[in-house]
């Protein structure tokens, strides 16, 4: 894989002046393009504490940097900008003005798990790559993704019943993204599905649209995994300080 | 070696959710394939879902619990020691609570609150061993067993054995691999390749075995997806390879799927066969290929098959 060069000379950082006369000499253009000077000073100390404290995050601080989550990653094959060290680092840092450059991105890690394999320091960043996305979702930064949107449906029922049927998930997502079941090569799989299949297997799928596949005696599981997931829940919302974020934004309006 | 065999000719099979969906199948072949080989499957009693990806991405240790309740079915209502997984985030997913409940304190806490409030016992590390249908096929019949036992041989089939990432990743939640002769490899698992072998295949040199096909967001980020299985399918034709042989449902479906999609958004068009190793080895024992469910699978190989002489 070629190394990637990345330019860190951005390009509203740099100062162009159209007319501009130094000592009598005419530098106007590009004779007089400077970098503008930056010092950073907003700095998010919190941001690593709120991340570790989310689930996937714990071990965060065990980074030495040496790149291998980066190296070995799936996406980043696909798309360079996707960088688990960097982001590991900024967060470390917190430098979250640079996180938020990447927001939109850092929630498509696939969870192939060949950073964690890779890690000699034990730090889960598949883990740290699911923390950061959920923490950008928690503090308002991102809409909730298409993949937390397929995890909630999932989950949800899940909880409710014990087990899940595949079509009813994939119908749910794709009605709560507000995506049409229509898709040319969707119809295209159907089509070829169909193709070889017997009437009786055919009434058999069709059948699981009205029968949800059941967990028997499910209702005490149920009841102990809400409970659990809602106790969660609130450590989160402690540990981001999110009660204090929405009373904030309310005093603001 | 042989205590194995004796100990996994009786097993819980714990089918999971995409086995009684899209994989279905999987779960056609897996049974048929122990049937044929005389090895007794006792579905796990009452099961419910591993907790896949999705859960675990919600909250890690609600994942551990609702495997773990699967383990504890098998162990303590069942009276099993074995509890055989074919699909690669079931297998996984049990793998991972079983290391977690042995090293973490506080996943053992929660699942023990959970476990008394939902009104079973709650499982104990140890109690059972998780395995895959790989190690099922390998260590209670083996190589030799195979090649006895073969009535319609692979001869002449190119397969390329993808193994997908949950089946090796991460290490230590599998501390049985890497463990020296005989043991399955993380870098290069050899399983798939070392039973389709036996039964006449040949295997091709397939660069892409753990590479990941997406499926996590497979309807969630779908051009991800379609890129990372354009790959596989690229690669394993390059390779030479007629058949990709499989043992996830996820990655199963999702190569079936991204196959159409890179052809009908990308424009690219593989003709590689996806094939569950079950019903490879199955036909080849001598089962017909709607015994091993060929007619549910989307990518369609029963010409290909006939040409083979395996229908």
């Amino acid at each position: 894989m070629p190394i990637h060069e990345k330019s860190l000379i951005r390009p509203e950082n740099l100062q162009v002046h159209e007319k501009l006369e130094v000592e009598g000499v005419d530098v106007s253009g590009h004779w007089s393009t400077f970098i503008e000077s930056r010092v950073v000073t907003d700095y998010n100390e919190a941001m690593e504490d709120e991340i570790a404290a989310l689930p996937g995050g714990e071990y965060i601080h065990r980074c030495w940097q040496c790149g291998s989550c980066t190296n070995s990653c799936t996406v980043h094959a696909l798309n360079p900008d996707f960088n688990p060290r960097y982001w590991i680092y900024l967060i470390r840092m917190g430098m979250e003005s640079e996180l938020l450059r990447d927001k939109e991105i850092i929630w498509q890690c696939v969870s192939c798990n060949k950073c964690t394999y890779a890690c000699p320091r034990d730090v889960v960043p598949e883990g740290v790559m699911k923390a950061t996305s959920h923490w950008l979702e928690l503090k308002g930064h991102t809409p909730k993704s298409h993949s937390m949107i397929f995890d909630e449906i999932f989950s949800e029922q899940v909880f409710k019943t014990g087990k899940i049927e595949d079509g009813r998930t994939v119908r749910r997502f794709f009605k709560r993204t507000g995506q049409a079941l229509r898709q040319p090569w969707l119809e295209e799989m159907v089509k070829r599905l169909l193709r070889n299949l017997p009437i009786g297997m055919l009434t058999r799928m069709g059948m699981a649209n009205f029968i949800t596949p059941k967990t028997k005696g499910w209702s005490g599981a149920r009841d102990a995994i809400e409970e659990y997931v809602a106790e969660q829940e609130s450590h989160h919302r402690q540990a981001l300080r999110l009660d204090d974020l929405v009373e904030a934004a309310r005093k603001e309006l | 070696m042989s205590e194995k065999r004796e100990k996994y000719k009786e097993v819980a099979y714990y089918p999971g959710c995409a086995l009684e969906g899209s994989g279905h199948a999987y779960n056609r072949s897996t049974k048929a394939l122990g049937k044929k080989l005389g090895l007794k499957l006792k579905e796990v009693e009452n099961w419910n879902c591993c907790g896949a990806m999705e859960v675990k991405n919600i909250d890690p240790k609600i994942q551990t619990y609702l495997s773990s309740r699967v383990m504890s079915i098998a162990a303590n209502k069942m009276n099993m020691d074995v509890v055989m997984a074919p699909c690669n985030g079931c297998y996984h997913n049990l793998k991972k609570a079983e290391y977690d409940l042995a090293n973490d304190q506080k996943s053992v806490d929660v699942v023990d609150k959970i476990s008394k409030k939902a009104g079973h016992e709650t499982y104990k590390s140890g109690q059972v061993e998780t395995i895959h249908a790989l190690d099922w096929v390998k260590e209670t019949i083996g190589e030799e067993g195979l090649k006895e036992r073969v009535k319609n041989s692979l001869d002449g089939v190119k397969i390329a054995n993808y193994y997908g990432c949950m089946y090796t990743r991460p290490r230590h939640i599998f501390p049985e691999k890497d463990a020296g002769a005989g043991s399955e490899s993380t870098s290069k698992p050899h399983f798939m390749d070392d039973l389709l072998e036996a039964a006449g295949a040949e295997n091709v040199d397939f660069p892409l075995k753990t590479a990941c096909c997406g499926g996590a967001h497979t309807l969630s980020d779908c051009d991800t997806s379609t890129k990372l299985v354009a790959n596989i399918l690229q690669a394993a034709e390059a390779a030479g390879a007629e058949v990709i042989a499989t043992e996830c449902p996820t990655c199963h479906s999702g190569l079936e799927m991204h196959q159409i999609r890179a052809e009908k958004t990308m424009g690219l068009k593989t003709s590689v066969k996806i094939i569950y190793f079950t019903q490879l080895l199955g036909m080849a024992l001598g089962l017909k290929p709607k015994a091993v469910g060929l007619h549910e699978n989307i990518s369609d190989s029963f010409d290909f098959v006939k040409t083979k002489g395996l229908a």
